[in-house]
């Protein structure tokens, strides 16, 4: 049994089962089981209305789950409630934080709330703030007010970081501003749980991911593992004016799945060198022509694609 | 040293952003002196109270004028019939002389003010025609300090003020924590949901102390308004009541997900007040039967207060029955706020 004054520090960082919550006649989050090991990065990765945020808002106890059970570092938040926030930092979707207080004033805001952590000081230094610590939060850019966010959740020294989807809206250059802030989290030996509706962010910071749509998981695992599970890391993209069914694409030599995106088929393989030229040559007896030819690495976008028919982005 | 104080900082937010919000402060500030300035120009003490007399043209009235003129309470205007029977109806002259052969008045018995002139300017016809001399009659002014009603209202501004500035200023400042989810991102850390809603009340206090002083002083300064009462007493009893309308404030704002939505709320609990708690005139005018409900609103409670202390000099143990209404809002609504409060 769990030491009364500390939260145990074996088993996982969250753990839920059969989660289950729905909003009138939509269901947000069917039967859902994840968990979450100490120490790494977990990404929820889905298109909008997957059911990402009702997910992580259930697990920082700021919704109530329908059906199901949620345990955070082994703790319930029906019984522990006030001390499971003083253990996790939340960054919510579209936090907005007071306009007129300055960065300094708000991180100082934040600290008070918790027992122990990190000093202000440090806070600002982490999320490289400290030119801009007398600025009130209204004329900060949307990059920098994303990492005084994720400073404010690192305020307690927090045991888990809730993310989400922490770089919307950002450019390039702030999203791996903040990408490093995370990193260094999870350095320390921080736990965080992330969502993201981009692949890249995902394949960047999870040491897992869990792939969400229409409220359920569709397929979890390591980004390479996801990858794998498509039969190749290759997709040969092509479109031509001849209609091929699946099956004489499927019968070429090393393709492993065949889907249709639009105009495009998409070919999975594990070599492709040993696909193109068939393929080519098919069209060429076919009578057709190519209008158009690619190949990429396979990523998660096409591990959404595979199982949803969808492609991640184009929600 | 480096221990931060929650309660503290959640003071200081609220009063961060207050500070930073100009036009807020000009509502708060601005607002009651102007209010201020109004009602005393328009209650200011007159020199002396004339009445005004129209004659009208051509009218066996204007062989009168030189005894009227003579009269100093009387300020004559000569008029056509037409304009007089205007200024008449919009109240301009409170009585009109005319009458082709025989001397007529016509004034509004309904308004004293006409009755009053009536009187004045018969008494000047009748002592320019020299007839029987009348009894001399000597008028004594006699006033007592505090009476006006610049005296009586002054307290009544500074009442309806707690209660508007308290509670548009933390219902619309809720509001928009709530709209903008940032106390759902409060609530996301261990910040005890009561050290937020004390820290609305408690800042209020310190707004205060910049809010009614300019009142006090500006009233005594421009209208020689003089609190009669002790100072400490009037600052317990404004205290008392700017925590109670901040926690009625609160109260207001616990639900509604709008800023639309509470000014709905807010305005349903403050319009009653604003007509039935004496702010500009006595809520003893309202029939017996509506007394004990007149009499429990807050805002009754503090206008009675202030103006025990400011007016008939009272200590606050005489003004126990009306504390002890204002402590039990406070304590209820804070009490019910913390309960039914909405957090996302």
């Amino acid at each position: 049994m769990a030491d009364s004054d500390s939260t145990r520090t074996d088993g996982p960082a969250i753990r839920c089962r059969a989660l289950h919550k729905r909003f009138g006649d939509t269901v947000a989050v069917r039967a859902l089981d994840l968990e979450v090991r100490r120490g790494e990065c977990f990404g929820l990765l889905g298109p909008n209305g997957a059911g990402k945020t009702t997910t992580i808002e259930i697990l920082e106890g700021l919704q109530e789950a329908d059906g199901g059970e949620v345990e955070v570092l082994g703790l319930t938040w029906r019984r522990d409630g006030d001390r499971l926030r003083a253990r996790l930092g939340v960054q919510l979707q579209e936090t907005e934080l007071a306009d007129r207080l300055t960065v300094e004033e708000t991180l100082r805001l934040f600290r008070s709330f918790y027992p122990r952590g990190r000093t202000v000081e440090s806070l600002i230094d982490v999320v490289q703030l400290e030119e801009k610590r007398d600025t009130h939060v209204r004329d900060l850019s949307g990059g920098q007010r994303q990492r005084l966010s994720v400073a404010c959740a690192l305020a307690g020294d927090p045991d888990i970081l809730f993310l989400d989807e922490p770089t919307t809206g950002l450019d390039p250059q702030s999203r791996r501003q903040l990408w490093d802030v995370v990193e260094e989290f999870k350095a320390a030996g921080g736990t965080v749980l992330l969502t993201t509706h981009f692949m890249d962010e995902a394949e960047k910071l999870s040491d897992r991911i869990a792939i969400l749509d229409h409220g359920e998981i569709l397929v979890q695992g390591t980004p390479l593992e996801l990858i794998r599970s498509l039969g190749g890391e290759h997709v040969i993209e092509f479109a031509s004016n001849i209609e091929f069914p699946d099956d004489v694409l499927h019968a070429l030599p090393a393709v492993t799945e065949v889907r249709t995106r639009g105009e495009s088929r998409l070919l999975t393989t594990g070599e492709p060198h040993r696909v193109i030229p068939p393929l080519l040559e098919l069209i060429e007896r076919g009578g057709g022509a190519l209008t158009a030819l690619n190949t990429h690495h396979a990523t998660l976008d096409d591990v959404f694609l595979a199982r949803t028919g969808r492609a991640l982005r184009d929600e | 040293m480096s221990e931060l104080n929650p309660l503290r900082e959640l003071i200081l937010m609220r009063i961060r952003a207050f500070l930073r919000e100009p036009e807020a402060l000009f509502w708060t500030f601005g607002f009651p002196i102007i209010m201020a300035i109004g009602l005393g120009l328009a209650f200011r003490e007159k020199p002396a109270e004339t009445s005004p007399v129209a004659v009208e043209r051509g009218s066996v009235a204007e062989r009168y004028l030189p005894a009227l003129r003579r009269s100093p309470e009387i300020e004559v205007r000569i008029m056509d019939p037409a304009d007089a029977a205007t200024a008449l109806r919009k109240g301009d002259v409170a009585v009109v002389l005319g009458g082709r052969d025989t001397l007529a008045f016509r004034y509004d018995p309904g308004r004293a003010e006409s009755r009053v002139a009536r009187l004045l300017a018969d008494r000047a016809v009748q002592a320019g025609a020299g007839g029987t001399r009348p009894v001399a009659v000597r008028e004594r002014a006699e006033r007592q300090p505090g009476s006006r009603y610049i005296d009586w209202v002054i307290p009544g501004i500074i009442g309806l003020n707690l209660m508007s500035t308290g509670m548009w200023g933390i219902g619309f400042g809720v509001v928009q924590m709530r709209q903008k989810k940032q106390l759902k991102r409060l609530i996301s850390t261990p910040m005890r949901r009561r050290d937020y809603l004390l820290s609305q009340i408690l800042a209020r206090l310190a707004f205060v102390v910049l809010e009614v002083p300019p009142i006090v002083l500006f009233a005594w300064l421009a209208f020689g308004v003089r609190v009669s009462g002790a100072l400490l007493s009037l600052a317990v009893v404004v205290l008392l009541g700017t925590m109670t309308f901040a926690g009625l404030g609160l109260l207001a704002a616990s639900r509604a997900r709008t800023i639309e939505g509470a000014s709905g709320i807010l305005n349903l609990v403050m319009l009653p007040m604003f007509v039935l708690s004496g702010v500009f005139f006595p809520s003893s005018r309202y029939p017996d039967v509506m007394q004990p409900f007149v009499k429990a609103l807050p805002l009754t409670a503090l206008n009675g207060a202030l103006r025990g202390v400011y007016n008939d000099g009272l200590p606050l143990y005489a003004l126990g029955g009306s504390l002890a209404i204002l402590a039990a809002w406070m304590v209820l609504s804070f009490l019910l706020a913390l309960r039914i409060f909405r957090w996302q």
